[in-house]
């Protein structure tokens, strides 16, 4: 069973379509705890404010999903939700993430290189320094294009998996084990973003 | 590298696309869902399905033309027409669409943006400017108005005003249609482009006017566009978004194409 953390951030039903496109169909949206630690895969969603991930600690699913990630269980965060992996994000100071990976997620800077940069970070960029070892990323070839809307970013650390280049590097996805993230929305990057879907099924 | 947006529109009447010549003159094109496919494979970076009549008695059918079109496309995916409130979107969310673009009703409620975008994110909700330039005044660009009702109704309204706000309501990217050139093949109107997309933050999508590669390459680099809407352009088989990108990129524009 693949559990699809339904947190009222956005909407589900693009990455749930993808899902099912690929063959998955035990897929449960839900808010509950006990899913999350029955699930084999959990996939976190997401888009629009960092606050809006303050429902994962009021529903508990901040503890269900830290021990699924103990036990092994794969678990993918998109967009906001590979934010949530961080220890947070300076767009909700008070509202803290998983601390899973260390670092804050910070805005996009006005400028960059002295010329103006637009936010929110809208369209198709290339994933770049993609970690030959990642599993999630498996066959995806370097400057191979996926599509963002964004205006937070998480740093590039020793868990980066892949980086972008907007005002800068950044993550562009997230990997350690069997806990992964992805800043781009593999549901709408086409054929790219549809082979790292399955290779998350698959894992 | 981030790059510049080809959009393949689809105006939708009664389930058809359709296109017209300056908003009249009605051709059928073809089969929603099967266009909106065609599109992706040969590159388009996202689907615009307008809805272009978008009467009432038309909801039931627009719904079952956005879950058909949806289903298995995997780039992003606007629908717009008609969508007069928070829920007028989420049944179209949940038809699948992955952004709205609202016209007339937030012209007439600007609220409804900051409602749209407070449930389904910010990033969802484009606001469409349907725009003339006010010939006869001393700026015609600075000066252009607004117009609704699918072009034929002015507001008085400037159109760098409105999108200014549009911003600062919360909408997530601008949809900017010339009225002056729409349907013409002349070309975008790149300084009424450019002068928008100075003034704001967000992304501004240019429509209108789109006749061959050069005009993308003009509007993106002269107009300082992120995107570009195209429809006539492609149904008639005039190029597709391979040919148009490769042409666009060999002008020196940062284009995603497809393998």
């Amino acid at each position: 069973m693949i559990a699809v953390i339904d947190y009222k951030a956005g909407n589900l039903t693009s990455v749930v379509k993808a899902l099912r496109h690929l063959g998955a169909h035990d897929i449960v949206v839900t808010q509950s705890p006990d899913d999350v630690l029955l699930a084999d895969k959990v996939v976190l969603p997401g888009v629009g404010h960092f606050q809006a991930t303050q429902l994962l600690h009021d529903l508990c699913l901040t503890n269900a999903t830290r021990e699924a990630a103990a036990k092994g269980t794969p678990f993918l965060g998109i967009c906001v939700g590979l934010q949530w992996l961080y220890e947070g994000s300076t767009e909700a100071p008070v509202t803290p993430g998983l601390a899973h990976f260390a670092g804050i997620c910070e805005r996009f800077p006005a400028t960059f290189n002295g010329e103006e940069l637009k936010s929110p970070h809208v369209g198709w960029n290339s994933l770049d320094d993609i970690r030959p070892s990642s599993r999630l990323l498996t066959g995806i070839a370097p400057g191979s294009f996926v599509y963002y809307t964004h205006s937070w970013r998480a740093p590039v650390s020793a868990d980066t998996a892949a980086t972008t280049n907007y005002g800068g590097a950044f993550t562009a996805a997230v990997e350690r084990d069997n806990v992964m993230g992805v800043q781009f929305h593999p549901e709408k990057s086409a054929e790219t973003g549809l082979r790292v879907l399955k290779n998350f099924l698959a894992l | 590298m981030l790059t510049k947006r080809i959009i393949a529109c689809l105006d939708v009447r009664a389930g058809r696309v359709v296109k017209g010549i300056q908003f009249v003159d009605i051709v059928d094109a073809g089969d929603p869902a099967e266009l909106a496919h065609r599109h992706a494979a040969a590159g388009a970076d996202e689907i615009v399905l307008l809805d272009i009549t978008a009467t009432h008695e038309g909801r039931g059918t627009l719904l079952d033309t956005v879950r058909r079109t949806a289903a298995n496309l995997f780039v992003p995916f606007t629908v717009g027409g008609g969508i007069r409130s928070a829920e007028d979107a989420a049944a179209v969310f949940d038809a699948g669409a992955d952004k709205v673009s609202i016209n007339s009703a937030a012209i007439a409620r600007p609220e409804l943006i900051g409602e749209i975008g407070s449930s389904f994110g910010a990033q969802a909700v484009i606001v469409a400017i349907d725009a003339r330039r006010a010939t006869g005044s001393s700026d015609p660009v600075e000066e252009a108005e607004v117009y609704v009702s699918g072009g034929r109704k002015p507001t008085g309204r400037r159109v760098v005003e409105w999108a200014r706000e549009a911003e600062q309501r919360g909408a997530g990217e601008i949809l900017l249609t010339s009225m002056d050139c729409d349907g013409t093949r002349d070309g975008f109107d790149c300084e009424l482009t450019r002068r928008v997309s100075e003034a704001v933050q967000i992304p501004v999508i240019a429509s209108g006017g789109a006749g061959n590669a050069q005009h993308f390459a003009e509007v993106f680099k002269a107009g300082r566009a992120d995107a570009a809407l195209a429809a006539s352009i492609f149904h008639f088989g005039i190029t597709d978004s391979r040919a148009l990108k490769a042409e666009v990129a060999a002008a020196g524009v940062p284009m995603r194409l497809p393998c």
